[in-house]
């Protein structure tokens, strides 16, 4: 599947598109600890510019952007 | 006899009450629908009482004005479910039993989540509202921020839609000129939709309204008059206005039937609780990713509703919720946007217009009368 990391959370944002994939991620990173590793999965196409630029700009790591059938797949680790 | 008992009297459980009530006979079953307050009140009214004219008590009713007479409302507050005696335990130590239970008992503003919050404003429940207006009126001038402390929270467009309304509140009083807005998008654009952020920058834009994407409020400093971000930004306020982090209810956390954050795991097409096939989630109160918003507690109460009367009636679940939600958006002066989308289909971009102003005015009056009673 392209991915070897353990991932500790798993979030179906697919068929959000308000508040959108990305709030379901800031809200899981919050309550995350650091370390740990979220996936979330969207079907919005603005994800694939937004989650990007957040995960950069928080200072987290974008582990990986996967396509698959018909969504893609957003691979986190939280940093700090 | 089937008992039905329905948790929470707000846009949901309401909805679901009655329509539930016109759907089986009381032969049928017993709609019983706890509140904690008794009474019922119109959140976007909220919106107008700190940045217009709206009265308050205009937005409050008595729950039980507002259901079918067949209803059994008991005004007190649900402490403990316990699923597996299918029994709710009320505040006053009263227990009742069920067949079926619908949660609808919304979020809970937790200001105190957010450090420094006591400094912030906020337009999140009534008497908040009230408060902001007060600050507004007696605004020397300066710079007026306004950000979103915690995700989710209801209503993702409404922040965005109170810097509209604040530049038309400063406007008609004759001092926008003494007023800098500043908006704090916690995305990397102004708006949560995509297809409409472009639009509501224009607006923006076109308002002098200023804007800091990938915001997201952490922490307040009241003492240096400074907020920060998550992401490690900062800017300085003389009026702060911050949408208080949320959570679920005390109860569902209580009862061990929520996540972190206390929201309610549950399936977005049958709206049962993931894991029981005689619970149901609404409203505000589940973890479906799609906003938070009456819009979406209404079209959710309504499935939920036909399902439990097809089930007691013997015939079946017979309907999924599609993801619809449909919203409208005063951008000040009497001009207003719309949205509709479910799961499968992003909303398309909308225009600016005095229609949807005058649609979303429409809704508040017809609120009472339809919505509610699930005529609309
Ligand atoms: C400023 C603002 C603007 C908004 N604008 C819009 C808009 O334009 N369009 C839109 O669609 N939505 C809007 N919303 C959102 C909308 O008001 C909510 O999403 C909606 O009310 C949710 O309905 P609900 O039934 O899930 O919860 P609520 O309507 O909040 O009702 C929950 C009820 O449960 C009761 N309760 C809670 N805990 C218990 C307990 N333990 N026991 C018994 N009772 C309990 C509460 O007393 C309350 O009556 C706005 C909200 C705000 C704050």
């Amino acid at each position: 599947m392209g991915q070897d990391v353990k991932v500790d959370r798993v979030i179906d944002a697919r068929g959000s598109f308000c508040p959108g994939p990305l709030m379901e991620l800031i809200k899981a990173i919050r309550e995350a600890k650091v370390g740990e590793v979220i996936s979330v999965y969207s079907s919005d196409s603005g994800s694939k510019r937004d989650i990007p630029l957040w995960v950069e700009k928080a200072g987290h790591e974008l582990i990986g952007v996967f396509d698959r059938n018909g969504y893609a797949e957003f691979i986190v680790r939280k940093k700090r | 006899m089937k008992k039905v008992l329905i948790l929470g009297g707000g846009v949901g459980g309401t909805i679901v009450a009655n329509v539930l009530a016109r759907k089986v006979s009381p032969s049928e079953a017993n709609i019983t629908l706890v509140d904690a307050t008794g009474k019922h009140t119109y959140q976007p009214g909220f919106i107008y009482v700190a940045f217009s004219d709206a009265k308050p008590e205009n937005l409050v009713r008595n729950e039980r004005s507002l259901l079918d007479k067949h209803i059994n409302l008991i005004i007190d507050e649900a402490i403990l479910i316990e699923s597996n005696e299918r029994r709710v335990r009320l505040k006053s130590g009263r227990i009742l039993e069920y067949d079926y239970l619908v949660v609808a008992t919304g979020a809970r503003l937790c200001p105190e989540e957010l450090p420094g919050f006591k400094a912030a404003h906020h337009f999140y429940d009534l008497d908040a509202s009230i408060r902001l207006r007060r600050a507004l009126d007696n605004f020397p001038g300066g710079r007026v921020v306004i950000g979103i402390g915690g995700i989710p929270y209801k209503c993702p467009p409404a922040p965005a839609e109170a810097a509209c309304q604040l530049d038309y509140y400063f406007t008609r009083r004759g001092s926008r000129h003494k007023a800098e807005i500043h908006y704090l998008s916690p995305l990397p654009r102004v708006f949560p939709l995509e297809s409409v952020a472009p639009l509501v920058q224009e607006i923006m834009e076109s308002k002098n309204i200023q804007y800091i994407q990938l915001f997201n409020v952490e922490r307040i400093e009241p003492e240096k008059g400074l907020v920060h971000s998550l992401e490690g930004e900062s800017l300085k306020y003389d009026l702060l206005i911050v949408v208080p982090p949320h959570k679920g209810a005390k109860v569902i956390e209580d009862s061990g039937l929520g996540d972190k954050g206390g929201w309610i795991p549950t399936d977005k097409y049958t709206l049962r609780v993931k894991g029981y096939d005689d619970i149901y989630a609404i409203g505000d109160a589940t973890d479906i990713p799609i906003s938070k918003a009456g819009a979406t507690a209404h079209y959710e109460a309504k499935i939920v509703a036909e399902n439990i009367a097809a089930e007691i009636k013997g015939s079946g679940m017979i309907k999924r919720y599609d993801g619809k939600v449909r919203c409208f958006c005063d951008a000040g002066f009497k001009k207003g946007i719309t949205m509709v989308f479910d799961y499968e289909h992003p909303p398309k971009p909308t225009r600016l217009s005095r229609k949807w102003y005058y649609a979303k005015m429409l809704v508040g009056k017809l609120y009472w009368s339809l919505v509610l009673k699930g005529w609309a």
